[in-house]
């Protein structure tokens, strides 16, 4: 089975903050991680590998330095490493980042499986996933917390839902989006980081995957961005003062005054 | 791109210091741009001399843009019943489509819909697409995909929304990759801009930590999901007219890849704590189980169900069910009390929208304070138990 991976770098989030007052960001000592559930969609890609035979690559769209995440997603078990890498690709947006994923793995020989994480934690959109289902004609199971069975050209996994969750058949080639609860990642082996060493790195460039200009990176996002700001806090801060007793009968005053 | 006029540029560094996506660096006292930069426009506002402008590339895009016309609130319908988010799209939708002069229409797709139409149009809707099929009796991408984009190639609509639940998220980018339409999702905030009527998108990024508004200016529709428990429902007016529309789809359209064997839903106290009045909240602060059955005591009190930060969560305390915020549910009850949390922003988001935040810490530096409409400085291990005892007295008398 061929397995691709796509994983994102991303700026460690709970470091990134704007400060409302100046509306400058604070961004000292942020730190380059691989996306938190891509790591968990690379395990189970590993896990599937080692049950069923196979190989997995793992496939990032970025600048250079997201080498580093590949390298280490290679320690963690992937067989082969794979950047989409050029200007042209810069801002792209969902829909201009699943265009040029698809267009690489296309070129790559296509896949049975592809595994994302549910979401980014940068962006936060969770529109990836779903949006390189459609661009490589693949059903697509969001959300997937347990992969239950792969027999028979098909792949059986509990999808979570809002109120509970689905048992799911999808025919392979398929696409899932994987959740944190689906397994524990492994810490890189010293034979994994060995091999991350030494692995080749493909790069890929827009002429590479024969990609239309047009539809690459800030170009051919629909999306654009107007503005940003800091979130308001709305709070009124009316601090209860007092002893415990004193504190306890102030706020439940209060408290029946609402209920 | 961005354009610096290097003549006008006096070097002084507000741009690189406004910038909030890191794209800008100085170099030999001028700025330069590098491939992280989105065109926010932040720079350009903040910079005092002029020297900054953005140039933007035609896109191909489509060309009748004037053609599409109507809001659309995809109208998700689960379990015999409306999930309560397409309520709430069909009071924000209303609002988005009177600015416009134009119709509000939901699109109900599922089977045995009953009086779900109805109740769409008692709440706002002027027109109702609905497909009623057994092959839409579970949820499938692929077939709620195909039969949602079939609605908007044939009707046109300007603006299509979505809840940002689990099935929204999953099948509106697969229907606006089909479209080559734009998709904001999560949005906390919509809006029509003045100039050009173009839907202004507003959502969190960065975990929240900034929030970013965006436009879809050159592709219709313009697509968005928005956040549950945010928009307002309107009062259900059952005069309300309205025109129901019955599609019948093709069957291929209804063919999925991706088959349901079966569909669990989760225990009763799991689900109801974006639906309870009051959330009794647990963070990293209650540290354990003895902690834990504090806040659970307050709820039952209190009649409420318990949340947690995601702290408490990851620590083991309670399953992801009940974590809220960012990754987790959003709460607007009426009352929210935040015990031992200390209100990191990824929280935040998911229940500042509650009508009173108590939040009681034993730092009195949390950033919790900041959103509490009440405050209590103490240990929760000695303050819980008291205001536990205090409701319950009440409740007797």
């Amino acid at each position: 089975m061929k397995i691709f991976v796509c994983v994102k770098q991303v700026p460690d989030a709970k470091d990134v903050r704007l400060d409302p007052k100046t509306n400058t960001l604070a961004r000292e000592g942020v730190e380059s991680i691989m996306n938190p559930y891509d790591r968990h969609a690379l395990e189970e890609a590993v896990r599937l590998k080692e049950a069923h035979g196979g190989t997995v690559t793992v496939l990032s769209m970025g600048p250079p330095q997201a080498e580093a995440t590949l390298r280490e997603a290679v320690s963690c078990g992937a067989d082969e490493m794979v950047l989409a890498s050029d200007r042209a690709f810069a801002g792209a947006d969902t829909w201009a980042t699943t265009y040029t994923l698809s267009m690489a793995i296309r070129k790559l020989g296509g896949a049975d499986l592809i595994l994302c994480g549910k979401q980014a934690i940068d962006g936060d959109t969770a529109q990836v996933g779903p949006g390189l289902a459609e661009r490589m004609n693949m059903p697509c199971i969001t959300y997937v917390r347990k992969v239950v069975a792969v027999a028979d050209g098909a792949i059986r996994v509990e999808r979570m839902m809002d109120d509970g969750y689905d048992l799911v058949e999808a025919e392979l080639p398929a696409l899932l989006t994987v959740v944190k609860e689906i397994n524990e990642p492994r810490i890189p082996s010293l034979k994994g980081k060995m091999k991350a060493k030494k692995q080749q790195l493909v790069m890929l460039s827009a002429a590479d995957i024969e990609a239309d200009p047009d539809q690459l990176g800030l170009k051919g996002s629909p999306t654009q961005v107007v503005r940003v700001f800091a979130p308001e806090m709305r709070g009124e801060r009316a601090m209860i003062e007092g002893t415990v007793d004193e504190q306890v009968a102030a706020l439940a005053a209060r408290l029946e005054a609402i209920l | 791109m961005l354009k610096i006029d290097l003549d006008a540029c006096i070097g002084c560094g507000v741009c690189e210091a406004n910038c909030a996506f890191g794209a800008i660096t100085m170099k030999d006292g001028h700025p330069e741009v590098n491939e992280k930069c989105t065109l926010c426009g932040t720079c350009v506002d903040n910079c005092e001399v002029g020297a900054l402008s953005i140039e933007r590339e035609a896109k191909a895009g489509q060309t009748d843009l004037a053609s599409w016309s109507g809001v659309w609130v995809f109208a998700e319908f689960r379990r015999g019943r409306i999930a309560p988010v397409a309520l709430e799209l069909l009071g924000a939708g209303r609002g988005l489509a009177d600015t416009r002069g134009v119709k509000l229409a939901a699109v109900l797709l599922g089977s045995e819909l009953g009086g779900a139409a109805a109740e769409l149009i008692a709440h706002g809707a002027d027109t109702v697409f609905q497909v009623d099929d057994p092959a839409l009796a579970h949820f499938t991408d692929d077939a709620y995909g195909n039969v949602l984009a079939d609605l908007i190639r044939a009707h046109k609509p300007e603006i299509v929304l979505a809840g940002a639940t689990a099935i929204g998220r999953s099948v509106i980018p697969r229907v606006a990759t089909m479209m080559g339409a734009g998709l904001t999702a999560d949005c906390t905030q919509l809006a029509i801009r003045e100039e050009d009527g173009a839907l202004l998108q507003t959502r969190p990024a960065f975990g929240g930590n900034i929030m970013a508004t965006i436009v879809c200016p050159d592709t219709r529709p313009q697509m968005a999901t928005v956040r549950p428990l945010v928009m307002k429902p309107l009062t259900r007016d059952a005069a309300r007219r309205g025109e129901v529309v019955n599609v019948a789809a093709p069957p291929e359209r209804l063919r999925s890849r991706v088959k349901v064997l079966d569909s669990v839903a989760s225990e009763g106290e799991q689900a109801n704590i974006t639906e309870s009045d009051v959330v009794v909240a647990a963070g990293r602060g209650m540290d354990g189980d003895k902690g834990m059955a504090l806040v659970k005591e307050l709820a039952d009190a209190l009649g409420g169900a318990v949340g947690a930060s995601r702290a408490a969560v990851d620590s083991g305390w309670i399953s992801y069910h009940h974590q809220v915020g960012q990754t987790g549910k959003t709460v607007a009850p009426k009352l929210y009390i935040a015990c031992g949390i200390s209100g990191a922003i990824q929280h935040v988001i998911g229940m500042q929208s509650a009508e009173t935040i108590v939040a009681i810490n034993k730092d009195p530096h949390a950033p919790i304070f900041d959103v509490a409409t009440y405050g209590v400085v103490g240990d929760v291990f000695e303050i819980l138990p008291k205001l536990t005892a205090k409701m319950k007295e009440r409740k007797g008398a």
